[in-house]
């Protein structure tokens, strides 16, 4: 193991980290407004991957061109989501809550299949390609330029959450849903705003993630299932946390990979999320 | 007396079965043939049933000018120009439809021989039936190298298994080396950690063992990854001569990006089929693609050393569940290669008794002249596993697969080493 290899390693599972972040953002705020998983959440990615390839394949509209659009629409399925779906199992039993969003998984990936078939996608020839390379180190622009949109985006998201009127009302009803409604806060907007916000969230993630990566029906399982470890190793519901937790999956990921075996990268990352779940149950920044 | 008459019978007795299967020489012979016609990979099932429909007019009709064993005079001449006829089941990809769908040919349809099944886990089960109810059980494309290695009498298959394939890849390094004086020493072997890369890189490693070259990498990695880049910068790190990777699409989209943004350049990449050969693989990945070797067992670029692949593909893309008129790809070429070897053993047998046909199909020995496949011919061994069998390899070059091993059967000169990333074209 040389240093240029560990450096290059780093440099990667940073990048990648904010991504991750970025995806697991959607879910925890949503998880923090009502206390609901969404297990669809890798299959909004996976939509919003797919609208940026049409995008791309029919209107030759580049993924960062298509970008807000994808996001728009992934804000509207959320919406939609939540008037459709969940507003109906809000009382139900937990159990029925979580079949909701998984059948709705379900449907949507084989939707995808059924409609798209089961053939692999690329962007070619994005406005962003290339790399840059600093002595034996090489950054990939599409990986660069992916990670700071995504950083940015965890930016403005938190400035919305904290300091508008409007974020500052979803927290409210974060925290207590009756109070806020008492205080005059349409508490049903605001579940609707959160699902529409989570989903947007995946919608820039999943345009970011398409000028480099393949489009494919199944492919929202993979980042989903580090989503869910992000979000439980930042603290359910706590948005600033998971831009940390996001980056440590990243460099546990791949420090796993270089030090362990790369067949055994997750597992590094599990290990780490149940000593941090055995030591914090609610996560690195969690709060109870 | 009574003694005579007891002996008499006896003999009449005796007689009687053997004289009516003489009166009755079999005016058709029957062949149950198994293939999923439903689900992810029905277009394979109905591939293969083309190419085995495609043998039957062959051989039915007769007044073939092809360079096949049978097919010149209407029906099969050993059987007084018996038809053939078939008895088509979708198995739908399930083991124990294929187990029940075979039960039922042999002891309702009354087939003569069992013909099949693509799936490895269905050919398995169906095998089994047959070997019990002791029936021919000829199988031309399933890659399970197991399948052969059960001890059966009645199982023949005609079609290399994964483990040819990697002989293949190193016959390749060896002759490659010999043929332009260049130096192989070390290989990086990566592949997914499901059964079917952790099988191939076994293989590999022996087989590298065997050949002398050095493993210097050895790396499983976790299938459907989100990231592959810690993976491409360890390859880096040990720089083999030669990479041998063994992914599935996703995997095979994602290493070639990451080696691409990494600049991870070996001199040589030899793929396990897989990835390498989804449909989707060249268009997507373009110039990123060029030189990389991947193993097949078919190619229609042979034809200029095979004459017989153009007319045979010919008839293939006329044929009626044929609408767009594909060519013929690698699965129904095997298919029909088997349908044919068995129609052969059958007419050799002279008979339709399964012990007849069995013995025939052991004593088959069909020269590559009559073959559309790139073997050396067909030849069983005592396990039931044809010997001549030889895989090619193919390289991507100006965006299209050209073969280029074996060298006789080559339609294109052989890359070498891989352009570095920024002279890709």
């Amino acid at each position: 193991m040389t240093a240029e290899v560990l450096l290059q390693g780093i440099v990667s599972g940073l990048l990648m980290g904010f991504v991750y972040a970025l995806i697991a953002a959607g879910l925890s705020l949503i998880f923090g407004l009502m206390e609901i998983v969404n297990f669809a959440h890798g299959e909004f990615l996976m939509l919003a991957m797919f609208s940026t390839y049409w995008a791309w394949a029919l209107w030759r509209l580049d993924p960062v061109v298509s970008l807000p659009l994808t996001a728009a629409a992934l804000f509207l399925l959320g919406f939609a989501t939540y008037h459709g779906l969940i507003r109906w199992v809000l009382g139900a039993p937990m159990l029925a809550q979580i079949f909701a969003t998984f059948g709705l998984a379900i449907f949507l990936r084989s939707a995808a299949q059924a409609i798209w078939g089961v053939d692999f996608h690329l962007v070619k020839d994005p406005l962003v390609q290339g790399r840059i390379s600093l002595g034996g180190l090489f950054i990939g622009l599409p990986q660069l330029v992916a990670s700071v949109g995504a950083l940015l985006a965890f930016v403005f998201l938190n400035w919305f959450i904290s300091r508008t009127e409007t974020g500052l009302a979803l927290q409210a009803t974060a925290q207590d849903r009756q109070a806020a409604s008492l205080m005059g806060i349409d508490t049903e907007r605001m579940f609707a705003l959160g699902w529409g916000i989570g989903a947007a969230c995946v919608g820039v993630a999943g345009a970011l993630l398409t000028i480099f990566f393949y489009v494919f029906p199944d492919v929202g399982a993979s980042f989903a299932l580090v989503a869910y470890v992000t979000v439980a190793l930042g603290g359910f519901g706590n948005v600033p946390g998971t831009l940390v937790a996001g980056v440590l999956v990243g460099l546990i990921e791949v420090l796993g990979a270089l030090f362990v075996a790369p067949a055994l990268k997750y597992v590094a990352v599990f290990v780490l999320y149940l000593l941090v779940v055995l030591w914090r149950p609610q996560g690195l920044f969690g709060r109870f | 007396m009574r003694r005579a008459i007891a002996v008499l019978s006896l003999a009449l007795v005796a007689l009687v079965p053997w004289a009516t299967a003489q009166a009755q020489a079999p005016r058709e012979v029957v062949i149950g043939i198994l293939y999923p016609l439903s689900g992810p990979v029905a277009q394979v099932g109905i591939d293969s049933i083309n190419a085995v429909k495609m043998a039957v007019d062959i051989i039915n009709n007769g007044g073939s000018t092809l360079n096949l064993p049978v097919g010149k005079t209407a029906g099969l001449p050993g059987l007084g120009g018996a038809k053939i006829r078939l008895v088509i089941v979708d198995h739908q990809g399930k083991p124990d439809v294929g187990q029940a769908e075979a039960e039922r040919l042999i002891t309702q349809e009354k087939v003569h021989a069992l013909y099949g099944a693509y799936f490895s886990s269905v050919t398995a089960t169906a095998s089994q039936v047959a070997e019990r109810y002791g029936v021919p059980y000829l199988n031309a494309e399933s890659s399970s190298p197991g399948l052969t290695e059960r001890g059966f009498k009645w199982f023949f298959r005609t079609s290399p298994h994964d483990g040819h394939f990697s002989v293949a890849m190193f016959d390749f390094m060896k002759d490659l080396e010999k043929r332009r004086g260049v130096k192989i020493k070390t290989l990086g072997i990566m592949h997914e950690d499901t059964l079917f890369g952790v099988d191939s890189a076994k293989v590999q490693e022996d087989l590298a063992k065997k050949y002398g070259y050095e493993v210097s990498v050895k790396m499983a990695y976790r299938a459907k990854t989100t990231s592959l880049d810690a993976e491409v910068g360890k390859l880096k790190a040990a720089n083999p001569d030669v990479f041998l990777p063994t992914s599935y699409t996703s995997d095979a989209f994602l290493f070639v990006k990451a080696a691409k943004n990494l600049d991870y350049n070996p001199k040589l990449l030899i793929a396990q089929n897989a990835g390498w050969t989804d449909p989707t693989f060249l268009t997507e990945m373009g110039k990123d693609a060029e030189g990389h070797i991947t193993r097949a067992p078919f190619a229609l670029d042979m034809a200029d050393k095979k004459p017989m692949i153009k007319p045979i593909n010919e008839l293939f893309k006329k044929m009626k569940d044929n609408p767009g008129g594909r060519d013929i790809s690698d699965v129904p070429a095997r298919a029909f290669t088997g349908f044919i070897v068995l129609a052969d053993a059958i007419n050799r047998a002279k008979s339709v008794n399964p012990e007849e046909i069995r013995k025939a199909l052991v004593a088959t020995n069909m020269p590559p002249e009559q073959l559309i496949m790139p073997w050396n011919g067909v030849k069983f061994d005592e396990k039931g596993q044809n010997t001549g069998v030889r895989a090619i390899l193919q390289q991507v070059q100006h965006g299209k697969y050209a073969t280029i091993y074996p060298f006789e059967l080559a339609a294109a000169d052989v890359v070498y080493p891989l352009a570095p990333w920024k002279d890709r074209k």
